[in-house]
C-alpha cells in the first residue's frame, strides 16, 4: 500500500493541543474536507479489450472519512443483523455482506442517483448505498411496516426507486437481464446514465446473462455488468462452477476489467471508468475480487467449503474497512481515536434504528391485498377460505 | 379443408399494403369488416402513435415484418429504436424488456408463440408479475407479452399448447384472449395502456379471419374494460362460455342447438385474469346450464376453475353437472386425423350442452 506521507504517529500533529483534542476534534468532526489526495490502488487492474485505467486514483479526505464511516455502518449492521436472525427476529433467507463492503461504497462514489443500481439477493448494504435507511433495512427484514417494501418484500426485496435502486431479486441471474433493460430504458429516454448489474461469480454461468450480453453490444446499450465474484456461489467455490474463472473475459468481445473489490477506491476508478466507457461504447464487465465473511445465508456457516485460516486470513490482509483505517491514519487525516469513536456512533446508529424497528406493528392484515397490481379494477381477490377471506383489489 | 379456407383468406390479406384501418371492404353501408391481423395492427400503431414510450420487441418483429404480419409496416413508421428485432433468446430479451418497464417505458413483447414463453416464464412471473407486490407498489411493471397461443394447424406437439390456465393462475398478471376484431382492437389497447404486466393470448388460426367492426371501435380512442366478458348470444336454456377460437366453435354449436329448441347463452370470456365471475355466474342463474370450452389440456384449467366458481356462488342453481369440453389430455398429434381429435369440435360441444338439458344426443 502506497504511503505518500511519513508515517508518523497520527497523533504527531494533535500531540501539543493532548488536553483539548477530544473537544477540538469534536467540533473538528472528522468530516474532512476537499483537498485533492491522490492514492495508488493495491493491485493495477487486468484488462480484456480495452486499455485499464491508471491506478492513481484522486480522492479527498471527506471522501475517504466518508468510505470509512459508510463501510463501518454497514459492517454494524450486517452482524446485527445476524443476532436478529439468530433471535429468530428475521425469517427467512438472509445474506450478508460483511466483506464486501467497498464495491458499495466504491461505487457509489463513482456516480449519481440518476446512474441505476441492480443486484441480487444479498442487497441490504446497496440498498444503504443509495440512501436507504437503517430503519428501513431492519424494519423490513422483521417484516415491519416502516421497511421499505411495508414489510411484504423481505431481505432479498429492497427496492429505492427514487434513487433508481431496483432491487433486490431472488432467482440468481435474472437482474442480468432485467439490468440491461433498464440501460436500455435509460438509452431510450435519452438520459445519459448508466447502469450498474451485480451478480456473483455463481450467477457468472448463467444462459441468460450471455443473452442479455449479447442485446447489450449489438444495441449499444450503456449497461455494466458487474461480477461481484466472492469465490463462492453458496457452497461450491468457482473452479468447481467454471471452466474459465477469468469473469471478466466472458464477455469476448465485451471489455473487462479485473479489480480489488476490498479497495474502495480501485472500485471507484474501475466504476467511472465503466460509466465512460458504457456511454460511448455500450457493455463493459468488471470482475470484483472480493470476498464475503459469513456463509452464503444464515443458514449456511461459511466453514464447511472454506477453511477458518482463509476467512481470516482475508480478514487480516485485506479487509474494506481496516484499509481505509490505514490509509485515514497514515494520511493524518483523524486520528485512531476518532476513528473509533466514528465506530461507536454507527454502532449506536444501528441499536437505534434496531429499536425504533421493533416498535413498527407489522403490516395490517388488508395488506395482504394491497399492490397485487398497480390498477386493481375493483377486482375480487381471496384468502384461503374464500367464503370467509375476500377483498376488492384497490 | 377449413385449413385451406384459412389458408386463402390468409393469402388475401396477406396481399394488402399498407397496415391499420384502409383494408376495411365494406359489404353494406353499415358494417364494415376488419381482420383480427388489421385489428391488432391497428391497435399497436395507434398506441405507438399516442405514446412514444411504448415500442416493440421480439422475433422477426421489425423487418420481416412480423412473424405473422401483425406488426406489419410498423418499422418503416416508427423505426429500429421503437421496433426492435430480437436475437432468438426469450429469457435475455424478455428480461430486458421487464427491466425496461421497471425504469417506465411500455414495452409490447411478442413471443412468435406462446410455447416459446416458456424459456422466458421466469421473467413473466418472477420479474414481472410479482414485483409491484414485492416492492409495495414502488415499481409497477407496464407491459405486454402477446402472440399467438394454442393449437394451430398441424404443428405439432412443442408448438401447439395453450397457455391460459397457467398465466391466469399467477396473482399479478392479467390475462387477455381476444376472439373477434373489436375484442383485438380494443383488448390490446387497454393492454398496452395498463400499468400492469398483461399476458395478451391471440391465435393463429384467427389472424385471417374478418368481423365487422363499428366506427366505435375504428375510433383510435376505442378501448375495451379488463375484466369484464361479453355475451355475444343471449340464450335461456345453456350457458356456453369459451375463449378464443373456440368462442366462434360455440356460436355455431348454438346455431345447431337452436334447431333442436335449445336455446343456448355463448359467453366470450374476453379475460382469464380478472375472470368475470360475477357475469359467468349471473348467466347460470339464468339458465341453470353450464358448458365450457377450451382447447387447452383439460386439467387443472380454465373450465375448471369456472365450475368451481359456479359450485362456489351458485350451485342452487345448477340443474345439472358442468360439463367441460377441451383438448385431449394427450401432446397434440401431427396426423390430421389424430389432430381432429384432439381438439374439441362443434359437434363436441352441442352433445355436452344437450347433456345438460337431459336429452339424447344421438
Amino acid at each position: 500500500m502506497a504511503l505518500s506521507h511519513l508515517a508518523a504517529s497520527a497523533s504527531r500533529s494533535s500531540s501539543l493541543l493532548k488536553p483539548l483534542s477530544s473537544a477540538l476534534s469534536l467540533r473538528r468532526s472528522i468530516s474532512g474536507d476537499n483537498s485533492p489526495l491522490t492514492v495508488e490502488t493495491s493491485v493495477p487492474f487486468t484488462s480484456h479489450q480495452c486499455e485499464a485505467p491508471s491506478r492513481s486514483v484522486e480522492t479527498n479526505p471527506k471522501e475517504l472519512l466518508t468510505f470509512f464511516r459508510d463501510m463501518a455502518l454497514m459492517r454494524r449492521m450486517e452482524i446485527a443483523a445476524d443476532s436478529l436472525y439468530k433471535a429468530k427476529l428475521i425469517r427467512g433467507f438472509c445474506h450478508l455482506y460483511d466483506g464486501q463492503e467497498a464495491v458499495a461504497v466504491g461505487m457509489e462514489a463513482a456516480i449519481t442517483k440518476k446512474d441505476c443500481i441492480i443486484t441480487a439477493y444479498r442487497d441490504h448494504c446497496t440498498f444503504v448505498s443509495r440512501g436507504g435507511t437503517l430503519l428501513e433495512v431492519f424494519a423490513e427484514l422483521m417484516g415491519r411496516q416502516a421497511g421499505c417494501s411495508k414489510g411484504k418484500g423481505g431481505s432479498m426485496h429492497f427496492y429505492k426507486k427514487d434513487s433508481n435502486f431496483y432491487g433486490g431479486h431472488g432467482i440468481v441471474g435474472a437482474q442480468v437481464p432485467l439490468g440491461c433493460g433498464l440501460a436500455f430504458a435509460q438509452k431510450y429516454s435519452k438520459d445519459e446514465t448508466v447502469t450498474f448489474a451485480l451478480y456473483g461469480d455463481g450467477a457468472a454461468n448463467q444462459g441468460q446473462l450471455f443473452e442479455a450480453l449479447n442485446i447489450s453490444a449489438l444495441w449499444d446499450l450503456p449497461a455494466i455488468l458487474v461480477c461481484e465474484n466472492n469465490h463462492y456461489g453458496m457452497g461450491t467455490a468457482e473452479w468447481r462452477a467454471a471452466k474459465s474463472p477469468a469473469y471478466y473475459k466472458r464477455g469476448d468481445y465485451v471489455p473487462g476489467l479485473k479489480v480489488d473489490g476490498m479497495d474502495a477506491l480501485a472500485v471507484k476508478q474501475a466504476c467511472k471508468f465503466a460509466k465512460e466507457h458504457a456511454l460511448k461504447n455500450g457493455p463493459i464487465i468488471l470482475e470484483m475480487d472480493t470476498y464475503r465473511y459469513h456463509g452464503h445465508s444464515m443458514s449456511d456457516p461459511g466453514s464447511t467449503y472454506r477453511t477458518r485460516d482463509e476467512i481470516s486470513g482475508v480478514r487480516q490482509e485485506r479487509d474494506p474497512i481496516e484499509r481505509i483505517r490505514k490509509l485515514i491514519l497514515s494520511h493524518d487525516l483523524a486520528t485512531e481515536k476518532e476513528l473509533k469513536d466514528v465506530e461507536k456512533e454507527v454502532r449506536k446508529e444501528v441499536d437505534d434504528a434496531i429499536a425504533q424497528a421493533k416498535e413498527s406493528p407489522m403490516p395490517e392484515p388488508s395488506e395482504l391485498f394491497t399492490n397485487v397490481y398497480a390498477k386493481g379494477l375493483g377486482v375480487e381477490s381471496f384468502g384461503a377460505d374464500r367464503k370467509e377471506v375476500r377483498a376488492t383489489l384497490p | 379443408m377449413l385449413g385451406i379456407v384459412r389458408q386463402k383468406m390468409l393469402e388475401q390479406s396477406l396481399k394488402k399494403i399498407p397496415p391499420a384501418v384502409s383494408v376495411l371492404r365494406s359489404y353494406s353501408s353499415a358494417a364494415k369488416q376488419m381482420t383480427i391481423r388489421d385489428a391488432l395492427n391497428s391497435a399497436l400503431d395507434e398506441e405507438m402513435s399516442a405514446d412514444s414510450k411504448v415500442f416493440l420487441m421480439g422475433e422477426e418483429v421489425g423487418e420481416y415484418q412480423g412473424a405473422y404480419k401483425i406488426t406489419k409496416g410498423l418499422l418503416d413508421k416508427y423505426g429500429p429504436e421503437r421496433v426492435l428485432d430480437t436475437p432468438i433468446t426469450e429469457a435475455g430479451f424478455t428480461g430486458v424488456a421487464v427491466g425496461a418497464a421497471y425504469y417506465g417505458v411500455k414495452p409490447v413483447v411478442e413471443f412468435m408463440t406462446f410455447n416459446f414463453s416458456m424459456q422466458a416464464i421466469d421473467h413473466i412471473i418472477n420479474s414481472a408479475a410479482k414485483t409491484n407486490y414485492m416492492s409495495s407498489g414502488q415499481i409497477s411493471v407496464p407491459i405486454v407479452f402477446r402472440g399467438p397461443n394454442g393449437a394451430a394447424a398441424g404443428v405439432g406437439a412443442q408448438h401447439s399448447q395453450c397457455y391460459a390456465a397457467w398465466y391466469a393462475s399467477c396473482p399479478g398478471l392479467k390475462v387477455l384472449a381476444p376472439y373477434s376484431s373489436e375484442d383485438a382492437r380494443g383488448l390490446l389497447k387497454a393492454a398496452i395502456r395498463d400499468p400492469d404486466p398483461v399476458v395478451f393470448l391471440e391465435n393463429e388460426l384467427l389472424y385471417g379471419e374478418s368481423f365487422p367492426v363499428s366506427d366505435e371501435v375504428l375510433d383510435s380512442s376505442f378501448c375495451l374494460p379488463i375484466g369484464k366478458a361479453k355475451i355475444e348470444r343471449k340464450g335461456k336454456d345453456v350457458t356456453i362460455a369459451a375463449y378464443s377460437k373456440m368462442v366462434g366453435y360455440a356460436l355455431k354449436a348454438a346455431e345447431t342447438l337452436e334447431k333442436d329448441g335449445i336455446d343456448a347463452e355463448v359467453i366470450n370470456l374476453r379475460s382469464m385474469r380478472p375472470l368475470d365471475r360475477s357475469m359467468i355466474n349471473a348467466s347460470v342463474r339464468k339458465t341453470s346450464r353450464l358448458v365450457t370450452v377450451e382447447e387447452a389440456f383439460p386439467q387443472h384449467g380454465v373450465g375448471a376453475e369456472i365450475c368451481a366458481s359456479i359450485v362456489e356462488e351458485s350451485f342452487a342453481y345448477l340443474d345439472a353437472p358442468v360439463e367441460r369440453i377441451a383438448g385431449a389430455d394427450v401432446p397434440m398429434p401431427y396426423a390430421a386425423n389424430l389432430e381432429r381429435m384432439a381438439v374439441p369440435q362443434v359437434e363436441d360441444i352441442v352433445r355436452a350442452a344437450k347433456r345438460t338439458c337431459y336429452r339424447s344426443v344421438s
